[in-house]
């Protein structure tokens, strides 16, 4: 079965940000106002043969901690949706 | 009989001839191992040169830490082996697991390529041997992703154990406490943002990393 993979890498919580930071302070020169929090991370997408949905999940899982991801700088979040989706 | 400097090139790298240059300079042999080769064809040492090594992409050093000749690195590393990474090859050996922490994005979002003064902060590691504890070199930088990060314990492990190896005098990149190179446990794998390759001659305006490089020679010599 084929699913379709979306993988959110963000900087872990503590890790400076300094794409986010210069995004935030360039906002106000811009018009627009009351815009926190701002962080750049990066979206990865794929599709990947599994037996079933489980199946997926814990090897897109693995790829992250292996691969897709530092531990060290970075979480992700793990989407998988079943056949070959426009995520 | 002089020792063999194996230096790493993966496709991207590009300061590999500067590090053999360097190397012959000081009186040693630099000698290229190939990134798909499995074994490291009996060198005394590793230099890991900087560069974009498989393009720096996903993030430098995520792909590099996969190629054959890691294994062997890693092996090496394990054995003893005196392993330096330099700029692209500190952010492989981090990657490889084989130094703590990860580098970052400048603070500022600035490629900075600059000299840059370094202290060291311990002799008692493969790449500063021939230098005294407050040492100050003129080293020069060149990196866009140098900002050394690790998490509180990990920086309270490095500073317990006299493993932060170099800091920089003027922090120019938001390196956690100014960290410019770090080394293992064993003290054998060494890792710098800064080139010391490029500061081997004073025709290059500085020849401060003859100590860095030297300390390495002697352990093979």
């Amino acid at each position: 079965m084929k699913f379709t993979v979306l993988v959110d890498v963000r900087l872990r919580s503590g890790i400076a940000d300094p794409a986010g930071a210069t995004i935030e302070r360039a906002l106000p020169a811009l018009g627009y106002e009351g815009v926190s929090g701002v962080s750049v991370g990066k979206t990865i997408r794929f599709t990947i043969e599994a037996a079933d949905e489980q199946q997926a999940i814990s090897h897109s899982e693995d790829l992250c901690d292996s691969f897709l991801t530092n531990p060290v700088i970075e979480d992700a979040e793990v989407t998988v949706v079943p056949g070959v989706d426009d995520l | 009989m002089s020792g063999v400097v194996g230096i790493v090139v993966f496709p991207g790298s590009n300061c590999e001839m500067d590090c053999v240059e360097s190397v012959s300079h000081l009186g040693g042999e630099g000698r290229l191992l190939w990134h798909g080769d499995e074994d490291l064809g009996g060198v005394d040492a590793v230099i890991v040169p900087g560069g974009f090594a498989h393009g720096d992409y996903l993030r430098p050093g995520a792909i590099a830490r996969f190629s054959p000749v890691m294994t062997a690195v890693t092996r090496f590393a394990a054995a003893g082996g005196p392993v330096v990474g330099i700029c692209n090859g500190f952010q492989i050996l981090t990657e490889a697991g084989l130094l703590p922490g990860a580098l970052q994005k400048n603070r500022g979002l600035k490629f900075l390529c600059q000299p840059s003064m370094i202290r060291v902060e311990t002799s008692d590691s493969s790449l500063t041997s021939r230098a005294s504890t407050g040492d100050e070199l003129s080293i020069p930088i060149n990196h866009f992703e140098g900002n050394y990060t690790c998490d509180d314990e990990t920086l309270a492990r490095l500073n317990d154990e006299d493993r932060v190896v170099l800091r920089y005098v003027d922090n120019p990149n938001g390196s956690v406490d100014d960290i410019a190179g770090v080394c293992n446990e064993g003290r054998n794998v060494v890792g710098l943002m800064p080139h010391p390759e490029r500061a081997c001659n004073d025709l290059l305006g500085s020849s401060d990393g003859s100590v860095l490089l030297g300390s390495l020679l002697d352990l093979v010599a």
